[in-house]
C-alpha cells in the first residue's frame, strides 16, 4: 500500500525518460505526458484520502528502517501539496499544448516539464534532508533548461541570473546539510528533530537554522527575491505559470517543514520570519504597484503571496496554519491562473504594458471577466478561495496578538488589488483600440484550461468545506511535529 | 587534520567569491566550479577524518569510517558537474547571440 507514495515522483521520471526517445511524436509526447500528470493526481487524491483515514504514510527504500536509509512520509500537508500541483500542471499543460510552438517541443519540452514536476514531488514527499537537496536539484535543473529554451536574448540573460542565484542557494543548502550532520550527526528529518530536541536549540543550532533560512528564503523570494520578477517574465507563458505555481511554493513548503518540526524551540527565529514577511510584503506591493510590464506586476504578485503565507509560519499557531494550508493551495491555482492570463492579454495584444492597451474586454470578454475573477480571488474577496486562507491567518494573528503582521498583511491585500485593478481598468475598460477585424482570435483550445483553473478557484472557496478535514488533518501534523516523528521512528508501526 | 582541512575550505572559498564577483562570464563559472569543491571538502570534513578502519561493519567491528558523507559528496559532485556544463552551454550561447564575450553588467535597458 504505502508503495503509492513513490508514484507520484516516479511515474513522471520515469515518462520523461520514456518520451526522449519519442522526440518526432509530437503528439504521442503530449498524450502521453498529460496521462502521467493526471494518473499522478489520482494517486495523490487517493493518498489524500488514506493519509487521513490510517495516519502517515512512510516508505522506506531498500527496506532501511530509518533512521539509516532514505525515506519518504507522506502527511497530509504534504500530499495535499502534491496534489494542487499535479493538478495545476495538467492544466498549464493543456495551455501548453496550444500556445508552445513546435519547434520547442521537439527540444525534450515534456520530459523537462515532467522533470519539473518530479522534483517538486519529490522534494513534498522526501523525509531525509539531502534527498530534499537532490530533489531540489532536479526541479532546479528542469526549470534551467525550461527558462532558456528557445534561446530568446532575454530568457538567456535572466537564465544566467537565475542559475547563478540558484547554485549560490544550493552551495548554502549543502553548507548547511554539512554543518547540520556534523553537529547532530543525522539527515533523517524526524531523527534531526529528535536530536535537537535532546540537545537543546544552542546557538550553534540556531546559526544553522539560520543557514537554511537564508537558503530557503532563497528559494521561496522571502526578501531575496531580486531574482525573481525579471526570470518569472521572461519564458514562455506556460513555463512562467509553471514557475509562478511551483517553484516558490517548494521553499515555502521547506521552510515550513524545518520550522514547525525541527527548529522549534527558539523563538527569535519566528521573529525574523516574521521580520523577513512584513518585509517582503511591503516590497512586493512597491513592486507591484511601480511596474508597468503586465508580466512584472503578476511576478510581484507572487513576492507578496511569499510574504504572507509565511506570516503564518511566523505566527505559528493552529490556526495560522489552517490558514496557511488553504492559502498555499489556493495560490498554487490563483497564481496559474493569473500568470496564463496576464500571458494571454500579452500574446493577444503584443504589447505588455498595460497603458498601451485598452478595452480589451470588448474584444475578448472571456478573458476579461476570468481576469476579474481571479483579481477577485487573489485579493481575498469572499466566497473564493483566498478569504479562507487571509481570515484563518488574520485569526491566528489576533490570536497571538501581532497586529503588525496583521495590518502589514492585510494591508498587502490591498497593494495587490490596486494593482491587478489598474490593470483591469486600463487594458480592459476604456476604448476599444482594437477592431474586430484586427483582433487576434483567441482559440477556444485556450479558452479551457483557464476556465477550467477558474473553476478550481471557485470551487476551492465555495467547496471549502469539502476540503476541510484535509486541512485539519494536515494542520495537525504541523501542529503536533510528535506525530510526524513517531511515525517515522516507531518501527513497530509497520 | 581537521583543522587543516577547514583552513584549506577557506582559502577555497576565499578564491571561490572572488572569482563569483568578478564581471567576466568564464571566471564566475569558474567560481563556482571552486566553490562547490569547498563544500565538498567541508561535508568530507564534518563526517571526521580517518577515524580507523575500512566503511565495513561485521560483528566485531571496533572501528570504521563513516561512509555517509563520501555518498553525499559523491551525489554532491555529480549535481555540480551537471550544473557547471549546463551553465558553460549557456554562457555559449550568449556568445553566439551577442557576438561578444559574455560580460555580466547591470541592466543597462533600464
Amino acid at each position: 500500500m504505502n508503495n503509492l507514495l513513490v508514484l507520484p515522483m516516479i511515474l513522471p521520471v520515469l515518462m520523461g525518460v520514456i518520451l526522449v526517445l519519442f522526440r518526432p511524436y509530437i503528439r504521442v509526447q503530449r498524450v502521453l505526458s498529460l496521462l502521467t500528470m493526471v494518473l499522478s493526481a489520482g494517486v495523490a487524491a487517493y493518498c489524500l484520502e488514506y493519509i487521513r483515514r490510517t495516519g502517515i504514510m512512510r516508505l522506506d527504500f531498500g527496506d532501511w528502517l530509518p533512521p539509516h536509509g532514505i525515506l519518504f512520509v507522506g502527511d497530509s500537508f504534504a500530499m495535499l501539496l502534491v496534489l494542487a500541483a499535479c493538478v495545476v500542471s495538467s492544466i498549464i499543460l493543456l495551455y501548453a499544448f496550444v500556445t508552445t510552438g513546435i519547434e520547442t517541443e521537439k527540444m525534450f519540452f515534456y520530459p523537462f516539464f515532467l522533470f519539473l514536476v518530479a522534483g517538486v514531488n519529490g522534494s513534498f514527499l522526501t523525509g531525509d534532508l539531502f534527498n530534499l537537496f537532490v530533489c531540489f536539484e532536479v526541479m532546479l535543473l528542469a526549470s534551467y533548461v525550461l527558462l532558456t529554451l528557445g534561446g530568446r536574448k532575454m530568457q538567456l540573460k535572466e537564465g544566467i541570473t537565475y542559475v547563478l542565484i540558484n547554485v549560490l542557494a544550493s552551495w548554502f543548502f549543502l553548507l548547511g546539510i554539512a554543518y547540520l550532520y556534523g553537529t547532530v550527526g543525522t539527515l533523517n528529518m524526524a531523527h534531526i528533530a529528535v536530536r535537537v530536541a535532546e540537545a537543546g536549540q544552542g546557538p550553534l543550532l540556531t546559526l544553522i537554522s539560520i543557514v537554511f533560512l537564508i537558503v530557503f528564503s532563497l528559494k521561496a523570494g522571502l526578501l531575496l527575491y531580486f531574482w525573481l520578477p525579471g526570470s518569472y517574465a521572461a519564458p514562455p507563458t506556460a513555463v512562467a505559470a509553471l514557475f509562478g505555481a511551483l517553484l516558490t511554493k517548494v521553499g515555502i513548503y521547506a521552510l515550513y517543514r524545518m520550522f514547525t518540526l525541527i527548529f522549534i524551540h527558539d523563538p527569535l527565529v519566528f521573529k525574523m520570519i516574521g521580520v523577513l514577511a512584513v518585509v517582503t510584503m511591503i516590497g512586493g506591493c512597491l513592486g507591484a504597484i511601480a511596474y508597468g510590464d503586465i508580466r512584472q506586476i503578476v511576478s510581484y504578485n507572487v513576492i507578496i503571496s511569499v510574504g504572507f503565507v509565511l506570516t503564518g509560519l511566523a505566527i505559528s499557531t493552529t490556526t495560522a496554519f489552517q490558514g496557511a494550508s488553504y492559502y498555499l493551495v489556493h495560490d498554487m491555482a490563483s497564481k496559474a491562473l493569473l500568470f496564463l492570463l496576464a500571458g494571454t492579454v500579452v500574446h493577444l495584444t503584443g504589447r505588455s504594458k498595460f497603458d498601451e492597451i485598452s478595452g480589451l474586454i470588448r474584444n475578448y470578454p472571456l478573458v476579461g471577466w476570468l481576469f476579474f475573477l481571479t483579481m477577485l480571488a487573489v485579493a481575498g474577496i469572499p466566497p473564493l478561495s483566498g478569504f479562507i486562507g487571509k481570515v484563518y491567518i488574520g485569526l491566528g494573528a489576533i490570536e497571538t496578538g501581532s497586529y503588525l503582521l496583521l495590518a502589514v498583511a492585510f494591508i498587502s491585500g490591498i497593494g495587490v488589488l490596486y494593482s491587478l485593478l489598474r490593470i483591469f481598468l486600463n487594458s480592459f475598460w476604456g476604448e476599444t483600440t482594437i477592431s474586430e477585424d484586427d483582433q487576434v482570435s483567441f482559440k477556444k483550445a485556450l479558452g479551457l484550461p483557464l476556465v477550467l483553473l477558474a473553476m478550481l478557484v471557485v470551487g476551492m472557496g465555495i467547496g471549502a468545506e469539502l476540503l476541510s478535514p484535509y486541512i485539519q488533518d494536515a494542520t495537525n501534523t504541523l501542529a503536533n511535529p510528535e506525530q510526524y516523528i513517531r511515525a517515522v521512528l516507531d518501527n513497530d508501526l509497520k | 587534520m581537521e583543522t587543516l582541512i577547514t583552513l584549506l575550505v577557506g582559502v577555497l572559498v576565499m578564491v571561490g567569491v572572488y572569482l563569483l564577483l568578478s564581471k567576466e562570464m568564464l571566471r564566475v563559472i569558474l567560481g563556482t566550479a571552486i566553490l562547490s569543491h569547498a563544500i565538498h571538502l567541508l561535508l568530507l570534513t564534518m563526517g571526521g577524518l580517518k577515524k580507523g578502519d575500512v566503511p565495513l561493519l561485521h560483528e566485531t567491528a571496533a572501528e570504521y569510517t563513516d561512509a555517509l558523507p563520501q555518498a553525499l559528496i559523491l551525489t554532491a559532485i555529480v549535481i555540480s558537474f551537471a550544473v557547471t556544463a549546463f551553465l558553460l552551454v549557456l554562457a555559449y550561447r550568449v556568445y553566439q547571440e551577442s557576438g561578444r564575450g559574455p560580460e555580466l553588467r547591470g541592466h543597462q535597458d533600464e
